[in-house]
């Protein structure tokens, strides 16, 4: 090999020899095959998504249409769609119904609650307090489910400070009217619907409140003051600018409030009525009463509606927000 | 959003942010106040007096502490599972194109975007079907499977900004592939995996709605907080115990977003 002049430490020959060994014949052969690698990397985490998660969806679609018998409370192995039939009963759609209208309820006020907060955030909040709402937002995200449920407890609890803040305001009777009203009301609020729906709104919120921001922090400024600068009042720029470009940051946010209110038991069990929501049902049916198949096609029924929600949700464009 | 700098936003608005922001944190503020109060029968307001007594009760509590040592167990090795999985499938999903990839983007994502109930009941009816018996692997086995989309998320973020030059400047420049991993990718994502480490800890130590199918008759953290709150027996240690939950979840969040902050993508948003 001859040796350049100009270049005389450049004595390495041009193409390497194969390094030796098991690893370097490792090394060489990936860099040959790079399928090869990357199959070796996609195995371990589809093998265990595929056989532990969509496995056991499987396993629980298959008992779905299974049945219970009656008498000796066994399962019987055979396929039939009398579970779902069963799922019809009015007690059981009555559940659904309530479910359903919760879910709805509490997305809407997620939304309400959290426009303010999201919108502050993207347009006013600069450099330190952008970073101070941002955590302000992810702490209560992911500060411990149960303990603020439990904070919830504290608070709405019959001596705790709720009823002390009304009694102090001297607007207790306000307090107790609301509470006489025949569906929202109950003992006190830790055992009545509004405490299920303020909790689940709390517990939500962020979730709201993150794809929002996201949404709106893509909103040019100077689409809002054109606005302004065309005439239109504050109340019309919101309803024709920020709200329609806001609304897939909402839709995808809502994906996640109307989801997990669908499927959550711990909630209304803690806090709420003896009357039950999905989550509930499915809970006590593979439990105490030890009928899988019903509690199998209990939760075929957040899955199709969070279906539907999500194709509706994907045709308005809210995937992009997330 | 970036045109209207220094302009101040109206009144209405400004109230608006700060109660809601309010709304989020007084709730979980008011339970430090609630760990010292020296009432324990009920949750009057506000609490007739202050101590610290219960602290050393919690201490000396047995069952307390094997709660915490059963999930802190669980964590780790869900972590761990959790990391190896999330990071060799943002590698592969980032690194390169093919046929079906949005579909595994989709099955990383699926756990935590069902509601939990679902993924707990399916697990729990493959375990009955298959007549595998609940153990601690058992609750591993459901923690490890949510907790990939943090690691995930956090590692695919990262590995699209690192850029892929670096890894063909470094085979150029004669590492062999396993080489490169040490010297090069590693070191670009590690603060990623750490976050992502981090956040998936934090999650697996809260998890309740799963871990109740998945768990037999052990008692993680949540789970007996779960107890407690069905069935109160000991508030003032409940109270105590939920002090200092937020206090453990609190650090890992903070840590992980010092880790990102720079970073175009935010920690924690996964969840």
């Amino acid at each position: 090999m001859s040796v350049d002049a100009t270049m005389p430490r450049a004595t390495a020959p041009a193409i390497l020899p194969g390094s030796g060994g098991m690893r370097g014949a490792l090394s060489d052969l990936f860099w040959r095959r790079p399928q090869l690698l990357l199959l070796l990397m996609l195995l371990p985490p589809v093998l265990w998504l595929g056989i532990v998660y969509i496995g056991s969806l499987f396993a629980l679609l298959a008992q779905s249409f299974f049945s219970i018998d009656e008498f000796s409370g066994l399962i019987n192995r055979q396929f039939t769609l009398k579970t779902y039939g069963d799922l019809l009963q009015a007690a059981n759609l009555d559940i659904i119904l309530r479910t359903v209208t919760m879910a709805a309820l509490v997305t809407v006020a997620s939304a309400i609650v959290a426009f303010p907060i999201a919108y502050y955030a993207a347009r006013y909040a600069r450099g330190r307090w952008k970073a101070l709402f941002y955590l302000g937002v992810m702490l209560p995200l992911w500060s411990s489910y149960l303990v603020k449920i439990y904070a919830w407890k504290l608070i709405l609890a019959k001596e705790g400070i709720l009823t002390w803040l009304f009694a102090k305001l001297h607007v207790l009777w306000l307090l107790e009217a609301w509470l006489a009203l025949p569906v929202v009301g109950g003992n006190s609020l830790s055992v009545s619907f509004t405490g299920t729906f303020i909790v689940f709104v709390y517990v939500w919120l962020p979730f709201m409140i993150l794809p929002v921001q996201a949404a709106l922090e893509r909103v040019p400024g100077n689409l809002v003051e054109a606005s302004s600068d065309l005439g239109a009042s504050p109340g019309q720029t919101f309803r024709n600018v920020l709200f329609p470009l806001a609304l897939p940051g909402i839709v995808a946010g809502s994906i996640f409030t109307f989801s997990l209110t669908l499927g959550d038991y711990i909630i209304p069990q803690i806090i709420g009525t003896s009357r039950l929501f999905i989550g509930q049902a499915v809970y006590s049916q593979q439990g105490t009463a030890g009928n899988i198949p019903l509690a199998a096609a209990f939760t075929v029924v957040p899955i199709v509606i969070m279906g539907f929600y999500l194709w509706g949700a994907k045709r308005m464009g809210a995937f992009d927000a997330l | 959003m970036r045109s209207d700098r220094g302009q101040s936003a109206p009144l209405g608005l400004k109230i608006a942010a700060a109660c809601g922001l309010l709304f989020l944190h007084l709730p979980i503020l008011l339970i430090f106040v609630y760990a010292f109060t020296t009432e324990e029968k009920s949750f009057v307001w506000p609490p007739p007096g202050l101590t610290t007594q219960w602290f050393a009760v919690t201490w000396n509590r047995p069952d307390v502490w094997e709660a915490l040592s059963l999930s802190v167990r669980v964590a780790t090795i869900s972590t761990a599972i959790a990391l190896v999985l999330g990071t060799l499938c943002a590698a592969a999903v980032s690194r390169t194109k093919f046929f079906g990839r949005e579909t595994i983007s989709l099955l990383v994502i699926l756990p935590i975007a069902l509601p939990g109930i679902i993924t707990g009941i399916a697990l729990r009816s493959a375990f009955s079907l298959a007549d595998i018996p609940f153990s601690f692997w058992t609750i591993v086995l459901g923690h490890a499977t949510f907790c990939v989309v943090v690691v995930y998320n956090n590692a695919v973020a990262r590995f699209r900004r690192t850029s892929g030059s670096m890894i063909e400047a470094s085979m150029d420049l004669g590492a062999d592939g396993f080489q490169t991993f040490r010297h090069v990718v590693l070191p670009n994502i590690a603060t990623a995996l750490l976050a992502g480490g981090m956040l998936a800890f934090a999650l697996s130590f809260d998890e309740v709605i799963v871990t109740t199918f998945t768990a037999g008759q052990q008692q993680t953290v949540p789970i007996w907080m779960l107890e407690e709150l069905i069935r109160p027996r000991q508030r003032p240690v409940t109270n105590v115990v939920a002090m200092v939950v937020v206090l453990v979840t609190l650090l890992p969040i903070l840590f992980a977003y010092y880790l990102t902050r720079d970073g175009d993508q935010i920690a924690g948003s996964g969840k």
